[in-house]
């Protein structure tokens, strides 16, 4: 067995594939963080989301009354939905009642991780699969020898991931609402005697966060995996949080650290398969590892939103 | 009479907390189709209903509290610590190999006449060796706060799924139990000898019925109600001591509550830092090893994160926000969040709703209990608006402002 078994075209196009809901939900985190709301709930919205996508799915697919690509649409939007709602109530708790955001977060994703398990459970019982977003065949593109494999044979969530990042970056740093969002995390007093309301602001970006949360779990059970079981996400909501320390809170690095992760895990996947002698157990533990190792190194102190988890009072 | 009523106040976000949870988790059951009231009904029952409920509820607080413990010393400290579940795996891990190890070694001869004080060592030894190592897992999460400033909520949730693959990876290898070795390869270890387990008790009571007569009752007899609960709250006693009437955790709560006042003040923030992670870490290690000598006799897990430690590494959480930051109310509010999982049990039992009910129901105690805190701190501001100063020593409740301080404040050190 030598590298080119474990380098195969096979695992660049997984690690875009995986990459598709740390991206969605670090990009959401990102803006939350950038405008001071740390929200570590990424993970229980995410299930939520990932949850009630695929029930929306399934229950469409199984009346069969709409077609599969309005079923999965549907599934899309519910995810959505979910997600925004939660960021809604992730918000209330934290910019309104000034709740302490690292612990509100895990109390967030508690309520999601038993929430979408007991709907799981009372209304679909046993892992379902659905059909999912199918992979998309571009002509002569999808063809092309290894460059066709890697990046012309996904499905559509996965383009609309990495299509998010220059929207991100360029709505961050290139319009009004990027200013505000940034300005209010930077310096919510300026901000506020400019006349930029920092609640409307937090709000908006953690619903976002929780929107895109939302569509990192529907990513995962309508698209990637196509099914939905108890605890789907296995803490990739807190990798994303993760991602965005290590990604310096700028979308562009934050999509690339998602893309390492996930290019680490596709490499764990690949090692399992091709039973190289490393024990499964430290490749999966490696991803984990190479997270702390790169937090270590790579905290960018300096560009941390400065008024993060600080909820704003006004004049003293 | 101040003194009480505002101690009364100090837990109103707990008693909030818990009124708007039972409404949503009511609202949930109505949605699922089951009588709320039924459903409480049989959690009780399920929970407190008979001997052996009772003593299955304090068995299953018993992980709670100990993590409980660990967190509310973090909190007060000022460290976000969420990996109460790796710090478990940690600590059972290096117990039960030190069981296991000195489990086949021979009594040495000058003890083999005093009968059980060679297995008092061994229960000892195994019960330092969790704490050390949970200590140590916790620690790392500190130190790396304190040196590289690695967020140790990140750290932490990192560390705990490390800890998870290491567990499998252990359980499958070296400590895997040789009788299954080579025919089912079920991952848990040798059954520990009796004289490495942490024996049961139970409770005799005498009962003087009549002038002359004497009833004999034996509580929580034939249950598996085990010492690992009084040792859980023995310690959490000493802590709340060790916390409110020494220097050193003085000190840890000083940094929890003003990083800066208190490099001023002359403390080592650094220092203090990594000592609550590892204090935290230790309880939460000693859960873990406390699991294996108590309850199961062996480790043993599913693979899965919770395979072994059963979320107490996250439900410790809860019952240290629902104790109100302080080591003797974590006794009460494991009590209840081990009679809530027991309950749901009977509940899921009798009326078929998933058990999955209570994850939900203590994320939303979470939440709530941190949000109440605003009337609190509103309250509080009024009261103290006019000597408006930040010293360590302004104590006016038990969560506010205390302990849970941002991380963020202030990292000046020496």
């Amino acid at each position: 067995m030598g590298l080119d078994d474990i380098f195969t075209a096979s695992v660049f196009a997984s690690a875009i594939r995986l990459a598709t809901p740390y991206i969605f939900s670090a990009l959401g985190e990102t803006f939350a963080q950038r405008s001071g709301v740390l929200n570590l709930g990424v993970d229980g919205m995410m299930l939520m989301g990932a949850f009630t996508g695929f029930y929306a799915v399934y229950l469409a697919q199984q009346a069969e009354t709409v077609s599969e690509p309005v079923s999965l649409l549907l599934g899309v939007a519910v995810a959505l939905i979910v997600g925004g709602l939660m960021g809604l109530a992730m918000a209330f708790v934290s910019v309104t009642l000034k709740a302490k955001q690292g612990i509100s977060g895990i109390g967030v994703y508690l309520f999601g991780l038993g929430l979408s398990e007991l709907l799981f459970q009372q209304w679909v019982g046993t892992p379902k699969s659905v059909s999912g977003f199918p992979r998309i065949n571009f002509p002569v593109l999808t063809d092309l020898p290894i460059v066709g494999e890697i990046f012309f044979h996904h499905n559509l969530l996965v383009y609309v991931a990495f299509a998010l990042v220059p929207i991100s970056a360029f709505v961050l740093n290139n319009t009004t609402f990027g200013l505000m969002i940034r300005a209010v995390g930077q310096n919510p007093e300026a901000a506020d005697a400019m006349g930029v309301s920092v609640t409307r602001v937090r709000y908006a970006t953690t619903t976002i966060g929780g929107m895109l949360a939302g569509l990192a779990g529907a990513s995962l059970s309508i698209a990637l995996i196509n099914l939905f079981q108890q605890n789907l996400t296995a803490g990739q909501g807190f990798i994303a949080v993760a991602l965005v320390y290590f990604g310096g809170w700028r979308p562009w690095t934050v999509a690339a650290g998602a893309m390492l992760f996930s290019f680490v895990n596709a490499l764990q996947l690949q090692i399992k398969v091709v039973g190289a002698d490393i024990p499964s157990e430290f490749a999966v533990m490696a991803p984990y590892v190479i997270t702390i190792i790169a937090l270590v190194f790579a905290t960018k102190r300096h560009e941390q939103p400065t008024a993060l988890t600080k909820p704003y009072e006004r004049g003293e | 009479m101040a003194g009480r009523l505002n101690r009364l106040i100090d837990f109103a976000p707990v008693l909030i907390a818990l009124i708007l949870a039972l409404l949503v988790a009511s609202v949930l059951l109505l949605a699922l189709n089951a009588n709320p009231l039924e459903a409480y009904d049989f959690m009780l029952q399920g929970a407190a209903g008979s001997e052996n409920a009772l003593a299955e509820t304090l068995v299953k607080a018993t992980p709670i509290l100990f993590v409980g413990i660990g967190i509310t010393i973090a909190f007060r400290g000022g460290m976000i610590n969420i990996g109460g579940e790796g710090q478990m795996i940690a600590g059972a891990l290096a117990g039960v190999t030190v069981a296991l190890v000195m489990g086949e070694m021979r009594v040495p001869p000058e003890l083999a006449k005093e009968k059980g004080a060679f297995d008092l060592i061994i229960v000892a030894c195994s019960l330092v060796g969790g704490f050390l190592m949970g200590a140590l897992y916790g620690g790392l999460a500190g130190f790396l706060k304190a040196y590289f400033d690695v967020n140790e909520i990140l750290s932490t949730i990192m560390l705990n799924q490390i800890a998870v693959q290491m567990m499998n990876f252990l359980l499958n290898g070296i400590l895997l139990d040789p009788a299954e070795a080579g025919f089912n390869n079920i991952p848990k270890t040798a059954r520990l000898v009796t004289a490495a387990q942490l024996p049961r008790f139970s409770i005799n009571i005498d009962l003087p019925r009549q002038i002359g007569e004497i009833q004999h009752i034996e509580l929580f007899a034939r249950t598996r109600l085990h010492w690992g609960l009084l040792i859980a709250v023995f310690l959490a006693v000493i802590i709340y001591i060790f916390l409110w009437r020494t220097s050193l955790g003085y000190r840890i709560r000083a940094v929890g509550e003003n990083q800066r006042a208190s490099s001023y003040a002359g403390i080592n923030v650094k220092r203090q830092m990594m000592f609550s992670m590892f204090l935290a870490g230790g309880f939460a290690g000693l859960a873990g090893v406390v699991q294996v000598l108590g309850l199961q006799y062996r480790l043993q897990t599913d693979g899965s994160p919770a395979g072994f430690t059963g979320a107490a590494g996250f439900n410790g959480i809860v019952a240290a926000l629902f104790g109100g930051l302080n080591p003797i109310g974590a006794i009460p509010a494991a009590a209840f969040f081990g009679g809530l999982l027991v309950g749901a049990q009977k509940m899921q039992r009798e009326l078929g709703v998933p058990a999955s009910l209570i994850t939900a129901v203590n994320g939303l105690i979470v939440v709530f209990v941190v949000s109440s805190e605003i009337f609190i701190l509103q309250r509080s501001k009024r009261r103290v608006s006019v000597a408006e100063n930040e010293t360590p020593t302004l104590n006016p409740s038990p969560i506010k402002r205390e302990g849970l301080a941002s991380s963020d404040d202030g990292e000046e050190d020496g």
